[in-house]
């Protein structure tokens, strides 16, 4: 990894640090500094409220010209995060034609906690959770709570 | 003897074929050299025959990457002096609209702010030409660095980035994403269009050559028109005006420079005379079934009972099914009872139980056989056409050895190579021609095409036997063998014809749809 991309992380490690969004914690190595553990609460009101959730977030080499790879290390029911044991999301800014080099992290963690308030269904990893939640809202937010009793608290 | 005299009876017509294109050329200024070469190349003569035009023959044009580039340059300056927009933002316009002229002028001359700013031209380029220049108090979004000598660059939209970073990104999108024409400005949610005056300022030379490649690939990817030779390294490109709706009257095979012969309308090598949409229906039933096919073919039988496909896993003849719990004989397919206890030597053969099921057994098995009559004959033909490889070395090998030993002239060991060729091209078409048959209706127009397919298959196992013979007998077959060569070629034509001017009609009845 280039000098000018380490330097890039740093930077954005102490942005987040400076303000970090409300209810997120970053974990952060230095002699690892392109893998960052992120935990992240439900967000009030949202289906999953009360759960803690393990993010990873990977820079590949080429960061910032290639965005980073978010997975969920925590089991989530959401239509936008793949159901196995990747947890991966693949969307809007996280896609390699969407993400621009000047977009930061913080702005993909912000996507993530919007995305758990209310899901993008058009762009839907998980094509039957999906339909469940435009179709038969209540059983989805029965089985979302369901699974974070179950893997979130 | 009999395909000796069909040989021989078709012969005299076969120079009369010859004569013919001899005439023709005469009136070209060449034909004191063909008169005198006559007996030699009839395939390069069947090809500069240009005007006339056989049925399965479609027009077409090879262009080289210069062409390429040289037409694409010709429209965007057309364009460009219509529409009054410098030519790097008429390309970008161009691109946009998938090369579609009259689509571009007219919304241009509807609402120009609405196309230039959906092309990712918004308020439209200045005169000014793009420059890298240093601003003060200046800091890189993409890689923080502030320091006040760095280079920057910006486009119209002004989204401002150090040249390394941009350098970096362009390097990304196009070495690595092969994109070219729809790279967008790095600043966050800008649809500007990084034009290729820009790019040419910012990127190493070894790029840029690159990212014009991947341009002209799409100028040649967005015109129905133009196709790719799929040839590998092949780097021309075919015009030709067959369309995707006309691709079950005609199959469109082109030539390219690279001697590659291809279908226009598929891609795939040249399948005539079966179309496209037969050909993608034969090559998937191939792929599901055939090794499958052979195996049960050769293993199985039916159970006479429910049907089912079971392999005989001992030594026994007593068979229940695994399904049905149906017991029979594995021998005459009667069932066991009936056997009592003289199964081993199964001499209940004649017994009507017996014969019935076989019956409803031959019949399933008889579309299996159909199909795999019609494979085998498409999967030798196939293999053959890849010897030819092997064959045209060895043929040059060949000839070598008769020009050192018999002191032929390389001129007159041509017609080896001549045959060669016109035998790899005759085994490719007799190849298709199977395919096409498993899917043709019984009727007399079938009968027609198979009379001509065993026409040109005999006249082709007949040339290819010669190819075996020792070097020394060549000499001696050489009128021989190119009289033969002139019929299969003569054969491939006629066969072609045939087929063509019925699929134009419309006359084949095929026993399955096409979608």
């Amino acid at each position: 990894m280039s000098a000018g991309a380490k330097k890039r992380i740093m930077k954005e490690y102490g942005e987040c640090m400076a303000e970090t969004p409300a209810g997120m914690k970053i974990n952060f190595d230095e002699q690892n500094m392109t893998k960052w553990e992120v935990l992240m609460d439900g967000p009030d009101g949202s289906v999953y409220a009360g759960g803690h959730f393990k993010l990873e977030i990977i820079f590949p080499n080429e960061y910032p010209f290639k965005p980073p790879v978010v997975s969920f290390r925590t089991k989530i029911y959401h239509p936008n995060v793949s159901n196995d044991d990747k947890g991966s999301m693949c969307l809007g800014l996280l896609r390699p034609d969407e993400w621009k080099p000047p977009n930061k992290v913080v702005a993909v963690l912000r996507l993530i906690q919007s995305l758990m308030v209310e899901p993008n269904i058009d762009d839907a990893i998980e094509p039957s959770i999906a339909n469940e939640y435009k179709e038969n809202r209540k059983e989805f937010e029965k089985n979302a709570k369901d699974w974070v009793k179950r893997y979130a608290k | 003897m009999d395909s000796d005299d069909d040989f021989n009876s078709s012969q005299a017509s076969g120079d009369d074929f010859l004569d013919d294109q001899d005439s023709d050329l005469g009136l070209e200024d060449d034909s004191d050299f063909d008169m005198d070469q006559d007996d030699v190349g009839f395939e390069s003569q069947d090809k500069d025959m240009g005007p006339r035009k056989q049925a399965y023959e479609v027009d077409f044009k090879v262009f080289d990457p210069q062409q390429i580039q040289g037409s694409q340059d010709r429209q965007i300056d057309e364009v460009s002096s219509i529409l009054g927009q410098p030519p790097e933002a008429t390309a970008i316009l161009l691109r946009h609209l998938r090369w579609n002229k009259e689509r571009l002028i007219d919304r241009y001359m509807d609402n120009q702010e609405e196309i230039l700013e959906s092309a990712g031209l918004g308020e439209t380029a200045a005169n000014n030409p793009p420059k890298i220049s240093k601003v003060a108090g200046f800091v890189c979004d993409i890689c923080c660095e502030d320091d006040p000598s760095l280079d920057t660059f910006a486009m119209k939209c002004g989204h401002r980035f150090c040249v390394e970073c941009y350098r970096q990104y362009l390097y990304t999108k196009i070495k690595e994403e092969g994109e070219a024409a729809r790279i967008r400005c790095p600043g966050d949610g800008c649809n500007r269009i990084v034009d290729s005056k820009s790019l040419d300022l910012l990127v190493a030379e070894e790029l840029r050559d690159r990212y014009h490649e991947l341009l002209t690939r799409t100028y040649v990817d967005d015109k129905d028109n133009l196709r790719w030779c799929p040839a590998p390294n092949c780097v021309y490109a075919v015009e030709c005006g067959v369309k995707n709706k006309d691709l079950m009257q005609i199959v469109p095979t082109v030539h390219c420079e690279c001697s590659h012969d291809f279908c226009f309308g598929c891609s795939l090598n040249d399948h005539q005379p079966a179309p496209c949409a037969l050909v993608k229906m034969w090559l998937k039933k191939c792929e599901d079934d055939s090794e499958t096919a052979n195996w049960i073919s050769a293993n199985t039988k039916e159970c006479p009972k429910c049907n089912s496909t079971i392999e005989k896993n001992g030594g026994c003849n007593h068979m229940t099914c695994r399904k049905c719990r149906h017991e029979f004989c594995w021998m005459c397919m009667g069932v066991w009872s009936e056997h009592g206890t003289s199964w081993y030597n199964c001499n209940r053969f004649e017994e009507k139980s017996g014969s019935e099921a076989r019956d409803a057994q031959a019949k399933s098995r008889m579309s299996l056989e159909r199909y795999l009559h019609y494979y085998n004959r498409y999967a030798n033909h196939e293999q053959s056409a890849k010897l030819d490889k092997d064959i045209y070395l060895k043929t040059e090998k060949k000839m070598q050895q008769l020009q050192n030993t018999t002191g032929m002239s390389w001129i007159e060991v041509q017609y080896l190579d001549t045959a060669s060729q016109a035998l790899q091209q005759c085994r490719q078409t007799l190849k298709w021609t199977y395919a096409f048959a498993y899917y043709l209706a019984r009727n007399n127009l079938t009968e027609i095409f198979e009379d001509n397919q065993k026409d040109l298959e005999m006249a082709v196992e007949n040339l290819s036997e010669m190819f075996e013979k020792p070097v020394d007998q060549l000499q001696g077959l050489k009128v021989d063998m190119m009289d033969k060569t002139s019929y299969c070629t003569k054969r491939r034509v006629i066969l072609l014809n045939d087929t063509a001017e019925n699929l134009k009609l419309g006359n084949w009845e095929f026993n399955v749809k096409f979608s």
